[in-house]
């Protein structure tokens, strides 16, 4: 149904987008903005908006000073490798949940979400001592599963609110077929969840990206990702605001241009199925 | 091949009973109908045989063979979906494949049955499209082509033809029955429609709470209803009941009557009253009967055409060879 808008209300509406997309986007911009600068520039006051000597020197800086590309395969391998892992957990988890349901799936959902109210800090401890034990601390290993731990809840419950909008006689029909549990789950279930389990992959992996707390604390040098990364040049000697913002802008362009370049899968990813 | 045998099988979901237990032989190349109003168990039968629910007691039989814990998978037996069921990422060659290619036949043999089977459905020109650019019909067609290559010991449909507009119902009717002719498979076919009941079955299984009020062949259930239940369940328009000082008359508690055993006249007859709405088919006309002091309403079918107006009066005659008589528990006197 066409409402109509006036012209007024249209320019309002439109104006008042633009107000907050300019908004939320403004970190960013002014990080970006920030990365070309000298130093002395980035922290006079008034600041300075475009008209500034733009230089490439923090990139270099950046660059020479950290091994930009090693942080940048650890951040892919672990949030890659912990939203697989997940997904590779989930599917099963939430095929059980959507299709055959038991007395105490919902209480088995929502108990999984609160886990994602607990403080992190709170098994910080526990987690350290384990990992120290296990001699598995600084490494790869460790944050996908740490990470996978922490993410699973949310592709658990992604995958099946997807899974619940899948008509069961189809998988009853596979099972008719002749199809046994894996034929099911590979053959018919996962092509026709393809668009939702793509979009809880795309989530997660700008989820396990973004993740900075446990990545930090339990990387040195090995493992460290493009957070740690970022988190080295707020060092002990004091802030340098360029060289931060170019190392920032580093480490978050690859997954603003995976981004960009999946708007449409991610906002499905965010609407958790809501939206047909 | 084709044989089933249900014994003492019941059905709970929690505490609920909804199959109290049952026996059922279904004879090799049969074509069993089940049929009952909404909620009657027919499709939690069906999906017991299928395999799809789990049977909480009693033993299925399938081909001399106990079924009762085997996976659907393992039963051999092809089911045909009301909403179809096609595996919607799939062109039609690959749903149709789908059976063959679990079963791990080999791609000469599978290309084979898959363009045997388009052949037959009328199929071929659809192959390679997806199931939603396909009619409703054809989207039946291309399920029962996946049943077809499957070569199950029997075939059976859950409510297939409720999805489609009247026109294609009664086509896709005769397309099954033909293919049972061909293929003479047992099948089982579940509908709420006594029409296509009486029409396609060879044994009509007629259910109510999840009992078998009655078992057997159309016609049997048409002349010899067991009980008012599948007397007025079975035949259009419904047979007439009449209770009371009428049914004495006969010996009966309830006595029965089809509108087509009943004459009519303006003149005189048994019964007396008001026509109500007369329906005309053109070839049979049935009035709708009020204020005979029987029934609130009484139908009668009279073949060809007769002029019957709102608020006549009309008398009814019933054809007295033709009069079924029930005892107090709703069970055919003989």
């Amino acid at each position: 149904m066409a409402r109509a808008i006036s012209t007024k209300q249209k320019l309002m509406w439109t104006a008042l987008a633009w107000a907050f997309g300019l908004l939320m986007f403004f970190p960013i911009l002014w990080t970006f903005l920030t990365s070309f600068k000298t130093e002395a520039t980035a922290i006079s006051d008034p600041p300075v908006w475009f008209f500034f000597d733009w230089t490439l020197e923090n990139y270099a800086v950046v660059q020479e000073r950290s091994n930009y590309p090693k942080a940048l395969m650890n951040s892919i391998i672990i949030s890659v490798g912990s939203t697989l892992l997940g997904i590779v957990i989930a599917v099963p988890a939430a095929w059980s949940m959507a299709f055959v349901p038991g007395k105490r799936t919902k209480d088995v959902l929502m108990w999984m979400l609160s886990t994602k109210m607990l403080p992190a800090v709170g098994v910080l401890y526990p987690l350290v001592l384990l990992a120290k034990w296990l001699g598995v601390m600084d490494s790869r290993l460790l944050l996908v599963v740490v990470l996978m731990l922490i993410n699973l809840p949310i592709i658990v419950w992604m995958l099946y609110t997807y899974f619940k909008e899948i008509p069961g006689e189809i998988l009853e029909a596979s099972r008719m077929d002749g199809a046994d549990l894996r034929s099911e789950i590979l053959y018919v279930l996962t092509p026709m969840a393809l668009p939702g389990i793509a979009s809880t992959i795309l989530l997660n992996i700008i989820l396990a990206w973004n993740e900075a707390f446990w990545t930090i604390l339990l990387t040195t040098v090995d493992a460290a990702p493009l957070t740690a990364f970022i988190a080295s040049f707020s060092a002990p000697e004091g802030l340098f605001y360029a060289k931060l913002s170019a190392a920032s802008m580093m480490a978050i362009a690859p997954i603003l241009v995976m981004g960009w370049f999946s708007q449409k899968q991610l906002v499905r990813g965010l609407t958790f199925g809501a939206v047909k | 091949m084709g044989q089933i045998i249900l014994n003492q099988v019941t059905k709970s979901f929690g505490n609920a009973q909804v199959i109290p237990p049952l026996d059922l032989e279904i004879n090799e190349g049969e074509f069993v109908v089940f049929v009952g109003p909404s909620g009657c168990g027919k499709s939690t039968l069906l999906r017991l045989i299928a395999g799809l629910e789990d049977t909480t007691s009693g033993h299925i039989t399938i081909d001399g063979k106990d079924a009762t814990t085997l996976p659907p998978a393992k039963r051999g037996l092809a089911m045909v979906f009301q909403s179809y069921a096609l595996y919607p990422h799939m062109t039609v060659r690959k749903n149709i494949a789908f059976p063959m290619r679990m079963a791990g036949l080999d791609e000469a043999t599978q290309t084979a049955k898959i363009n045997a089977a388009a052949k037959a459905l009328n199929l071929t020109d659809y192959l390679d499209r997806k199931p939603g650019q396909l009619s409703g019909g054809q989207r039946q067609r291309v399920a029962i082509g996946r049943a077809i290559v499957r070569e199950p010991a029997a075939f059976l449909f859950d409510e297939p033809l409720s999805n489609l507009d009247a026109a294609l119902r009664v086509g896709m009717r005769l397309e099954i029955m033909e293919l049972h002719e061909k293929l003479s498979t047992t099948m089982i076919y579940v509908t709420h429609d006594q029409v296509e009941a009486m029409t396609m079955a060879d044994k009509i299984v007629v259910l109510q709470a999840g009992v078998i009020e009655q078992v057997g062949s159309p016609l049997d259930l048409y002349h010899t209803p067991r009980n008012t239940f599948v007397a007025g369940f079975i035949g259009s328009p419904k047979m007439n009941l009449i209770a009371g000082p009428e049914a004495a008359k006969y010996d009966a508690t309830t006595i029965g009557i089809r509108p087509e055993h009943m004459t009519v006249s303006k003149t005189d007859g048994t019964w007396k009253g008001v026509v109500g709405v007369a329906e005309h088919l053109g070839s049979d006309t049935f009035i709708h009967v009020h204020d005979t002091g029987l029934l609130d309403m009484m139908t009668v079918r009279i073949a060809g055409d007769i002029a019957a107006r709102h608020g006549d009066t009309i008398y009814l005659t019933p054809a007295t060879d033709q009069i079924h008589r029930f005892d107090t528990q709703g069970l055919r006197i003989a």
